[in-house]
């Protein structure tokens, strides 16, 4: 197993699967219903947002833009680390969607 | 049904409204709405009473927002509200256009967009960003964005933008291809024997005079204009003004000789009403001549300013006339501009004001 997988008790052997996703408030405000954690199953991140978009649509324009890549002011975090689009998960990885420090 | 009388405020956290008594003295206020994300503008289509609201937040990225029932419930879109991978993303919606044909949404980087499904979905409009002139094209102080759109009113094809600091461009097709109109407006910023550039001139607004076809008025970052052939040739209308700098310029809904301003106290000292004395500048012969406007605006220590969008009209009879100033407060004239009252304070800056009378 990989440092990563031993690190976060994940279990690389089952490949995609089912992975928990925590959503920021600012992002649930924004989409009636939706919940502030939700399981899906996805490989990648980039899986994640295609599956959030399937259950709320439009979400994905508010996740990445048009590079694409994730919105510059969001931060995906994947056991601990920030991920990219293509940020492979393990199955049974926690996928953390926050708002970086922003505003005024 | 009685007449409803509403004033749709864009602010920087949120949207909101204004209804007003039949009289236009007493305003209610509702809002925040668009879970107060930064707005650029709020307008209406009057044919429909639907409301749009363009932004952009830090953390999400552009949206236009829509409420059908006059703000009471509010869904936002941007699908489609893109460029092509490789370029700058769309970092937030800044002007909107209802219309029977359908709805434009200006952006920055600046680009056109139109939405023939009421804002749900957004169709890129590539002529204007295929100009051979875009690598010239520069940001202004507020970025690089298109902030005006003019349409022509009869013909659904012509379509004037102002986009900053590029200037003003003029499509005859839909869209498809453009051209810059910026003859006679000036450029303080370029060196002296080239102030009169094809293009790159600092547009701030535009407002098509009522019951024209081709008479536009223009607040420039450097003058203030009139064009009586669609931009063709600008003419500038800024003797008798106290400065030559401002933001907004707004037309009355009857009269294609009466303008109003809000010049500024230039773009170096922070563009405040000039001396601390807030007034609204008016003329009745289409620029010739001005008067300005102050009873009921404060006339002591008024660092305030108005932006772009933030000026608007009525279409009632004796015209309203309303604006929203950097600091919060929305002021409104029941008599085209003769006298004003506050009819909100404490707001967070105002970026657009636009009217919505409900029959």
């Amino acid at each position: 197993m990989t440092g990563v997988a031993h690190n976060s008790g994940l279990d690389l052997e089952a490949g995609a699967g089912k992975v928990v996703v925590s959503l920021p408030t600012g992002l649930v405000r924004l989409f009636p219903g939706s919940p502030n954690e939700v399981e899906v199953e996805a490989g990648t991140v980039r899986d994640v947002i295609d599956a959030l978009n399937e259950m709320w649509p439009g979400m994905r324009d508010r996740l990445i833009d048009s590079r694409p890549a994730i919105r510059k002011h969001l931060n995906i975090f994947v056991a601990g680390e920030k991920a990219r689009l293509d940020t492979p998960l393990p199955s049974g990885a926690r996928v953390i969607i926050m708002t970086a420090m922003s505003g005024g | 049904m009685a007449t409803r009388i509403l004033i749709l405020v864009g602010t920087k956290k949120g949207a909101f409204i204004l209804e007003g008594d039949e009289g236009r003295k007493k305003w209610s206020l509702r809002g925040p709405f668009c879970e107060a994300w930064p707005l650029n503008h709020v307008i209406a289509d009057p044919e429909t009473n639907a409301i749009f609201a363009a932004g952009g937040n830090e953390w999400f990225g552009p949206a236009v927002w829509k409420s059908g029932d006059l703000g009471e419930t509010w869904t936002h879109s941007s699908e489609g509200l893109k460029y092509e991978e490789g370029e700058d993303p769309v970092k937030t919606a800044w002007s909107l256009s209802p219309g029977a044909d359908c709805l434009y949404a200006g952006v920055e980087p600046a680009g056109l967009f139109r939405s023939e499904d009421g804002g749900e979905t957004w169709t890129h409009i590539r002529g204007l960003r295929d100009h051979p002139s875009r690598p010239q094209w520069m940001a202004g102080g507020g970025g690089l964005n298109l902030h005006c759109i003019v349409r022509h009113p009869t013909d659904s094809n012509q379509l004037w933008v102002g986009m900053s600091a590029v200037g003003v461009f003029h499509t005859a097709d839909g869209g498809k291809t453009w051209a810059p109109r910026n003859k006679g407006t000036r450029s303080d910023y370029a060196p002296e024997g080239q102030r009169y550039p094809e293009l790159g001139q600092c547009v701030h607004s535009m407002a098509l005079a009522a019951g024209t076809e081709e008479r536009l008025y223009q607040q420039n970052h450097c003058g203030m204009y009139r064009t009586d052939d669609g931009g063709l040739n600008w003419e500038s209308i800024e003797a008798g003004l106290p400065s030559t700098f401002g933001f907004p310029a707004a037309t009355h809904p009857r009269d294609p000789d009466t303008l109003f301003l809000v010049p500024l106290n230039g773009d170096v000292l922070g563009r405040f009403v000039p001396d601390g004395k807030c007034a609204v500048w008016r003329t009745r012969d289409g620029g010739k001549t001005w008067q300005d406007l102050r009873e009921g605006l404060p006339q002591d220590n008024a660092f305030l300013g108005v932006l772009r969008q933030a000026m608007a009209t009525d279409n009632l009879e004796s015209a309203g006339v309303y604006f929203g100033t950097s600091s919060g407060t929305v002021y409104v004239s029941a008599d085209e501009g003769e006298t004003w009252i506050e009819a909100a304070t404490n707001l967070p800056t105002v970026t657009s004001i636009e009217t919505l009378v409900v029959e």
